[in-house]
């Protein structure tokens, strides 16, 4: 389980306009190159500085390459992160303001309580 | 010494900038009628005629991250770029720089550790809109330095409830002893019930109407013990997986002070998210 490591990639993805379009359009790429090339970047570290270690589980990474943003709920991802991100990748893909919002939520239901935890 | 004039504690409802500035079919039907609420709640500060803001928020993953995550945080820079790209693409906020009152951050600093608080700080901090949206609804024209201070209602482990209402009582007992001759607000912004990127967000009320009214009822009076009987870190995951903001509402209602009933309420039930806004005038404030 590495939680910290699928936040970090929606973080890092989201506050980059370039990347959130190419994670829109090739997931399954992006998520390979980032867990090579990026995700052991230490965001205020110089890149020489790089943690060695961190991996996503499969399920993550297939997850994450899938767009399935329900799976990343259920894995706990922190659920602010993956619907920011997703807003950004696919609300302007539907006519009516917050069309896209209901359906995510419409494609959560029948989660009850407890959500998974999202501590990290 | 400075005075305590105002305390207001306020959603920051990141849809109400461009709510308010949409035109013609663009705007929702319900945007005169919170222009309106929010306008006469703009007037509770007015009349407080402050110099000061101190700004209670919390970041939303945009500057502060998990690899170095502070619990509470105090700006001290002499300015404050605020808002981030993402805010902008999905909210249609602004870009704004707002100025700092860096003597009043190294005083609540420095008193704050004296007196328990183990609080961090930053230097170069870009504000979001947990801190810009009570700009915008309170003070538009946006010509008051600032104290930015952030807490931790997003990245668990939280501090408890308990900690941010002791962290309220104590921002009121160092603004009143700042020795400055100085007129001080102290605006914090938090959540009643909310769910975000969850099965019950984005619906006609707030996730837990239920919830709302009684934490309505506990800000309105001030019911610190009521409320801490009943709010725990547990609890709040029920009424919606984003409501650990409420304990901002917390930390105001420890500002203002054990059972001081609030001077102004207001609410408005929107979609998503039920709008709250409490002023108190501390006994010596402008009414």
């Amino acid at each position: 389980m590495s939680k910290y490591l699928m936040n970090k990639f929606l973080y890092t993805i989201d506050r980059d306009p370039a990347l959130v379009a190419r994670y829109k359009e090739d997931p399954r790429g992006t998520v390979a190159w980032w867990e090579t090339e990026q995700a052991g970047r230490i965001l205020n570290c110089a890149e020489a500085e790089a943690t060695t270690w961190l991996r996503f589980s499969d399920e993550e990474r297939t997850a994450l390459a899938e767009h399935d943003y329900p799976t990343l709920f259920d894995l706990g991802a922190h659920p602010f992160l993956t619907l920011t991100l997703f807003i950004a990748m696919f609300e302007h893909d539907y006519a009516e303001p917050l069309a896209f919002q209901r359906e995510y939520a419409r494609r959560l239901a029948g989660r009850t309580l407890p959500y998974p935890d999202i501590a990290t | 010494m400075a005075e305590l004039v105002a305390v207001i504690a306020s959603t920051h409802h990141p849809f109400y900038y461009r709510a308010s500035q949409s035109t013609g079919q663009d705007r929702p039907d319900f945007a005169d009628e919170w222009v309106r609420k929010i306008t006469a709640f703009r007037e509770t500060l007015t009349r407080a005629r402050p110099d000061v803001l101190v700004m209670v928020g919390s970041d939303h993953f945009h500057q502060l991250w998990l690899d170095n995550m502070p619990q509470f945080l105090v700006g001290k820079a002499p300015f404050y770029d605020a808002n981030f790209h993402n805010e902008e693409r999905e909210f249609g906020l602004p870009r704004m720089l707002l100025s700092g009152q860096e003597d009043l951050s190294a005083y609540l600093l420095r008193e704050g550790l004296d007196a328990g608080f183990d609080l961090a700080f930053s230097n170069e901090l870009r504000i979001d809109h947990s801190i810009t949206c009570p700009i915008i609804t309170l003070r538009p024209q946006n010509d008051l330095p600032i104290v930015p201070i952030y807490t931790n209602i997003f990245a668990p482990p939280l501090p408890q409830p308990k900690r941010f209402v002791q962290l309220g009582q104590t921002i009121r007992e160092l603004v009143e002893s700042w020795p400055e001759d100085k007129r001080v607000a102290v605006i914090g912004t938090g959540h009643l019930s909310l769910e975000l990127g969850g099965p019950r967000q984005f619906g006609d009320h707030g996730p837990d109407p239920e919830f709302d009214r009684k934490a309505v009822d506990w800000i309105a009076h001030g019911d610190l013990e009521k409320c801490l009987g009943e709010v725990t870190l547990e609890s709040l995951h029920l009424p919606g997986n984003a409501t650990h903001g409420f304990m901002d509402f917390m930390l105001m209602m420890g500002v203002a002070g054990e059972g001081r009933a609030a001077d102004y309420v207001d609410t408005l039930d929107l979609f998503h998210t039920m709008e709250a806004y409490f002023t108190w005038y501390p006994e010596g404030g402008s009414r």
